[in-house]
């Protein structure tokens, strides 16, 4: 049995390919990103080793620097909106159905398996202002606020409220849904026990839900944070980064400068970059609050 | 009725309201895309954009599917999503088997090195693997689409198999082992059948990820012909998009029907599937 188990040529056929493949597409480009990101240049053409200087150049960029507080302004946001509603939602599903469970679950699950770029289509679609009125300014009329018509797409403010509205609407049910599944996890004993002791309304939410929700909590905030740190494809396929760069994303100016202006140097400077935003924000979200395996 | 019971009366309705209110939201925007990809042109400027349609105008998704080519688009999407899930899954269950039934000094750090994976940013992979599509001839191929979905799909699938084929009792292949199975016969015989629950939901969230995929495809390929849903979708957008509504909203319903048609049927195995990572994280 023991040497059946350590068969060592059966282990290459089960292993090797697999690991080949994501040597080539995942392992090996991360590598290469970070030794890319120490060039200026094309390379081939005018590929240059010029050490950290990337990295410090990013500092001294206008436009490196806009899209990187348009994309903290929106992890902000975004992640309030997924996480926070998300929340709630459970918590309404919690105390508001009794019957229809299953119903609800899928419903509210929907949005998160649609494409992006359909839903963006969707989006655009809903708050379009010309050749005609889309669903939202439609139903302004409707409700008599004629004024608040605006091309919400086409002014800065609103085309990033709307891109927020659109990342948030699409993953809330994923955490509505993980937050549900944490609540019935509560033993109603406790909860019992609780009511019984006079804690009702915010008080359980507040002293027994809450703290029973914290895990899980944490671990949403890892995946909404990570998730919102490299946004590209939403807000590429609702709005291009506009209008103007007022919702050019840090994922978007990365690409831009890659395939547009050929600078692969700084490109994947920018790409290493926002991996270890992404790796400093959940080892600060685990290290702060507590420890999560993975 | 005491008032008591009243209150609490009034604030379960509440409770009630504030669901369905959510429940709308969710489902409203896409039963109107629906609605609106079988209305005639004229209605769009006739009648504002709430209204139900007039009448059933199937022409729009004739228009989307030809002159829109969303049925090239639709075809090589199709193609290249299938033959990625098809290696994702072949790959991922003999990783998995080998990292959890089988006895190498090396098992822990393969499994970590294939978990580490899991959360990268895909912007990190796009120049490197354009540089080595172009120096290999694959820009513009299904192959770069391929080989780049079934990397990034590993990760995850080999995390939720290994997690289930743990659970199989090692007894079961060792009565194999005694009936006179080779090792390769104990994993496709005994194995693979076992571990079906796990493979279904990685095929299934794995349908979503790659289906969904934009950033990739848009990178790799360039020509109009070899467009995937999601691209041909922007492309349309920018070519047809502000003319013909009708068609752009049948657009977007055909890249969403196999998504829509996959979750109605298997919604409690995406839902489990999807948010397995998170629960039992």
């Amino acid at each position: 049995m023991e040497r059946f188990l350590r068969d060592k040529k059966a282990i290459l056929v089960f292993v090797l390919p697999a690991a080949l493949i994501y040597l080539f597409a995942v392992f090996v480009p991360i590598l290469w990103s970070a030794y890319y990101s120490l060039f200026s240049g094309l390379p081939g053409i005018n590929f240059k080793f010029t050490g950290l200087s990337n990295y410090a150049k990013m500092w001294g960029d206008r436009i490196f620097l806009t899209a990187f507080a348009m994309n903290i302004e929106y992890v902000g946001v975004v992640v309030a909106g997924q996480v926070g509603l998300g929340l709630v939602c459970s918590l309404l599903f919690m105390f508001g159905i009794r019957r229809y469970k299953t119903t609800v679950r899928t419903i509210v699950f929907f949005p998160v398996v649609l494409p992006v770029v359909a839903v963006a289509q969707l989006f655009t679609k809903i708050f379009e202002i010309s050749p005609n009125y889309g669903l939202f300014n439609s139903l302004l009329v409707l409700l008599g606020l004629k004024d608040l018509v605006q091309p919400w797409l086409g002014q800065s403010a609103s085309a990033f409220f709307v891109l927020c509205s659109m990342d948030i609407w699409t993953a809330m049910g994923f955490y509505a849904i993980i937050f549900y599944a944490a609540l019935m996890d509560i033993p109603t004993e406790i909860i019992e026990a609780a009511r019984i002791d006079g804690a009702n309304g915010l008080r359980l939410l507040r002293h027994i839900l809450l703290p029973a929700l914290r895990p899980i909590t944490l671990t949403c905030l890892v995946f909404s944070f990570t998730g919102t740190l490299k946004v590209f494809e939403s807000a590429l396929a609702l709005t291009r980064g506009g209008p103007g760069t007022a919702t050019k994303t840090l994922s978007m100016y990365m690409y831009d400068s890659s395939f547009l202006h050929s600078q692969y140097g700084y490109g994947s400077s920018i790409a290493v970059f926002i991996l270890v935003e992404c790796i400093v924000i959940s080892g600060a979200i685990n290290g702060l609050f507590g420890r999560r395996k993975y | 009725m005491s008032a008591k019971t009243v209150g609490s009366r009034l604030t379960s309705m509440l409770f009630k309201v504030f669901v369905l209110l959510f429940l709308a939201v969710e489902v409203y925007p896409i039963l109107w895309m629906l609605l609106s990809s079988v209305k005639a042109t004229r209605e769009f400027t006739v009648n504002p954009s709430y209204a139900l349609p007039e009448g059933l105008y199937l022409k729009n998704y004739v228009d989307a599917w030809t002159t829109g080519r969303m049925g090239v688009f639709f075809k090589n999407s199709l193609i290249t999503t299938v033959l990625s899930l098809v290696l994702i899954v072949l790959l991922s269950t003999s990783v998995s088997f080998a990292l959890v039934k089988m006895r190498w000094a090396l098992r822990k750090a393969a499994l970590s090195f294939f978990m580490s994976g899991i959360m990268v940013p895909v912007t990190i992979v796009l120049i490197p693997l354009f540089t080595m599509y172009k120096a290999l001839h694959l820009l513009n191929t299904y192959w770069s689409l391929i080989i780049t979905y079934t990397g990034f799909g590993l990760a995850l699938s080999v995390y939720l198999i290994s997690s289930y084929m743990r659970s199989l009792p090692d007894e079961l292949i060792e009565a194999a082992v005694i009936d006179g199975c080779t090792i390769y016969s104990v994993f496709w015989k005994v194995v693979v059948p076992l571990s079906m629950n796990a493979i279904v939901t990685v095929i299934v969230i794995q349908f979503f990820f790659r289906w969904n995929d934009m950033i990739f495809s848009m990178t790799f390929i360039s020509r109009t012909a070899m467009k995937t849903v999601q691209t041909g979708l922007l492309y349309f957008a920018d070519e047809w998009g502000s003319k013909n509504w009708g068609a752009i909203f049948a657009a977007i319903a055909i890249g969403v029907m196999p998504t829509l048609a996959l979750y109605g049927a298997l919604n409690k195995l995406v839902i489990d599937g999807m948010t397995a990572g998170a629960v039992k994280g």
